[in-house]
């Protein structure tokens, strides 16, 4: 029997086990931001640690940058103090940061793989649970918490317990409107948010291998999202080719090397797995999260399901989202009206979700009644977007062109939710307060479908608003 | 340089419960408050949105009752703490008191998070868990006896048996959970498994772009 991915990378960064019966790993690279690193900082200079690797670690601000003034000092002084503290840090322990002017700044889980930094055999760590997304390009990739920051900045290396992996297959392929949001919320919705406890997922399957990088970094980002902390892809021709050119990645007769390497570490073809889950991609709709939690979804043609018919494990959940939502069981989601419309975030703030959600609203216009935001996920993806003209066609459409940042993904910038407006995300939760109001309304969905929803002022199935296209 | 921790063994305390099942850590402590430098003034946060509606007024949530007031131990149900992998989470938890969960099941980062903290994550039934918090409601001030050892608690008159991941039940007994110097004890082979990796060694980085820059990018 051969070995799955997971395996291959976790032996080869294996330092040794430890009493306690994790194992140590070896951390390839190690991503910094400001919300969940200067505690971390302040524990190294407590014990007097340097940072081990500091040129295996690397550092932006994306959370809690505003995204209409971008100018400092920040209006908000805690947004300052937070940035500062970062600034500070960075220079004191000569880690790359990529700060506002840099022309590099953007979403941590956007510019890693954006910059090359992210690559396939490396182990990934980031003090963020949407880490998972770097294994699109066949890394293992796992989000931590402050004092696993510290562990890496001062030991480049994580305790962790093994993980068994989960292989899911996704058969067929997706049809125009249909995009790989589509394909995880689905994945979400029927394994549950908790059936990835202990589990890596592994993507495969035609409809995953026809879909292009972007698009598969939008699936292994909500790994998180149904309980398994790394999600990832094996690399192939797509992942190389993605990756060539790109400022990090080795040139010339070394990109070659490179490329031997990621051949080799990708999951053999009789490689074993702890389970396994099949999908199809050919029968799939645009899914719509509408709950209090990613799994709590359905497809766009579908109603709001009825208590009495959900498994008893899933009605109080549901309760607890209809009194939140103020939804009725039964009512169909499409035509349910919304206030506000945001595209962006690590999920689907990249250039092909944004030329997606374009060709939707290009000669048309948001609903008077809607509030529409587009926020590109990195400074990188603003200035493509630019020399396409993205911006002019979003403003001409009556939508908002922000700058980089998470923006209305979380609450902890000036981006928010008010009262109990109802949004229209391509984010990735949609738990109760997850945009900054205690009583907002997320409902998760593809880019495409929030244009849509922008555009008409309720949900709609892209499929029948547009011409759409694939992946 | 390292920071000895301390042993975890037993811990004695009243409890409070907060039922529902994937209670995130947006509402342990939702984001807007995580605007600080340090874990310090989080404890008063806890659950925020939950204790306070939008008038600012309070909630009947347990963790605003005065009779659950100096608890040491949350009982929860199942995948708590799941979604952003903030340490904040438990940090704030901890901060207003709690010393330890008891639950059905935990989401992974979180438990890995409380445990680096040394606050342990217990396992127990849904009957378990369901009889524990009728215990605690029906009368607050229960008192709760955990043996980590023995896997076993005592709560007033009754006595049963919990689960506890066997790393996470190792790093608390030996008061090694503040893993760093662990990880930090054979730098020799983190050297060594470092020396074997393809991309560090092979196919480095490529920095050639770094003096492009206005930022620091150039100095890594």
């Amino acid at each position: 029997m051969g070995k799955n991915l997971l395996r291959k990378v976790w032996d080869l960064h294996k330092v040794k086990t430890l009493p306690s019966g994790q194992d140590q790993l070896f951390i390839g690279l190690h991503l910094i931001h400001e919300v969940t690193s200067p505690q971390a900082f302040a524990m190294l200079a407590e014990r007097g640690l340097k940072v081990l690797h500091p040129e295996r670690t690397f550092a932006t601000v994306d959370h809690i940058v505003p995204t209409d003034d971008q100018h400092r000092p920040f209006k908000d002084d805690l947004a300052e103090q937070m940035i500062r503290a970062l600034e500070g840090n960075t220079e004191k322990h000569d880690i790359a940061f990529f700060g506002l002017d840099s022309g590099q700044q953007g979403i941590v889980h956007i510019i890693g793989p954006e910059l090359g930094l992210s690559q396939p055999g490396m182990t990934i760590a980031c003090g963020d649970s949407h880490t998972s997304t770097h294994g699109a390009l066949g890394a293992i990739a796992i989000g931590i918490g402050t004092s696993q920051v510290r562990d890496v900045l001062a030991t480049q290396t994580l305790a962790l317990n093994p993980l068994k992996v989960r292989r899911i297959e996704v058969c067929g392929i997706l049809r125009p409107g249909v995009y790989s949001k589509d394909i995880i919320l689905k994945i979400i919705a029927d394994l549950g948010v908790k059936g990835g406890l202990g589990y890596a997922y592994e993507y495969g399957g035609t409809a995953i291998e026809a879909l292009p990088m972007e698009a598969r970094l939008t699936i292994c980002n909500m790994s998180i999202e149904g309980g398994a902390r790394v999600g990832y892809i094996n690399p192939d021709r797509v992942t190389f080719d993605y990756l060539k050119g790109r400022r990090f990645v080795p040139k010339g007769k070394d990109f070659e090397k490179a490329v031997e390497f990621w051949k080799q570490i990708a999951s053999d073809a009789e490689a074993e797995y702890d389970d396994r889950f099949q999908l199809d991609a050919d029968t799939l709709e645009p899914m719509i999260a509408w709950g209090i939690n990613p799994g709590q979804a359905v497809g766009v043609e579908q109603k709001l399901p009825v208590l009495k018919e959900l498994k008893e494990d899933e009605r109080e959940a549901a309760e607890l989202a209809y009194a939140h939502t103020h939804f009725r069981p039964g009512q169909p989601i499409k035509g349910q009206k919304i206030d506000v419309a945001f595209i962006g975030s690590c999920t689907n703030g990249r250039i092909s979700d944004l030329r997606e959600a374009a060709r939707q609203v290009k000669g048309h216009e948001a609903a008077s009644h809607v509030k529409a935001l587009v926020v590109p996920g990195s400074k990188a993806v603003a200035e493509q977007a630019a020399a396409e003209g993205l911006p002019e066609i979003f403003r001409e459409a009556g939508f908002q062109w922000r700058g980089a940042g998470c923006s209305m993904c979380l609450g902890m910038n000036p981006d928010v939710l008010v009262g109990d407006q109802i949004c229209a995300s391509s984010s990735n939760r949609n738990f109760i307060g997850r945009q900054g109001s205690p009583k907002g309304r997320t409902l998760l969905m593809s880019p495409a479908m929030v244009a849509a929803a922008a555009v008409v002022g309720e949900v709609t199935d892209v499929r029948q608003f547009f011409q759409g296209g694939g992946a | 340089m390292s920071t000895s921790t301390a042993k975890i063994r037993e811990i004695s305390g009243r409890a409070v419960a907060v039922r529902g099942n994937d209670i995130d850590t947006d509402r342990i402590i939702p984001a807007r408050y995580m605007k600080e430098l340090t874990f310090d003034s989080l404890g008063r946060y806890s659950f925020q949105d939950q204790r306070f509606d939008a008038a600012g007024k309070s909630t009947d949530h347990p963790f605003n009752d005065p009779r659950y007031q100096g608890a040491s131990v949350l009982l929860v149900n199942k995948n708590f703490g799941c979604g952003s992998s903030r340490e904040h989470a438990p940090q704030a938890l901890m901060r207003w008191g709690i010393r330890a969960l008891i639950g059905e099941s935990f989401a992974e980062i979180f438990a890995g998070n409380c445990s680096a903290i040394g606050v342990p994550t217990l396992t127990v039934g849904h009957e378990e868990i369901e009889q524990l918090m009728k215990q605690v409601e029906a009368d607050p001030a229960t008192l709760l006896h955990l043996d980590l050892e023995s896997r076993t608690l005592q709560a007033g008159d009754s006595r049963l048996s919990f689960s506890l991941p066997e790393s996470q039940a190792r790093v608390l007994l030996s008061g090694t959970w503040d893993s760093t110097a662990t990880l930090l004890e054979d730098q020799k082979e983190i050297r060594a498994t470092a020396a074997r990796l393809p991309y560090l060694k092979d196919f480095p980085y490529d920095r050639s772009g770094d003096q492009a820059d206005g930022d620091r990018s150039g100095r890594a």
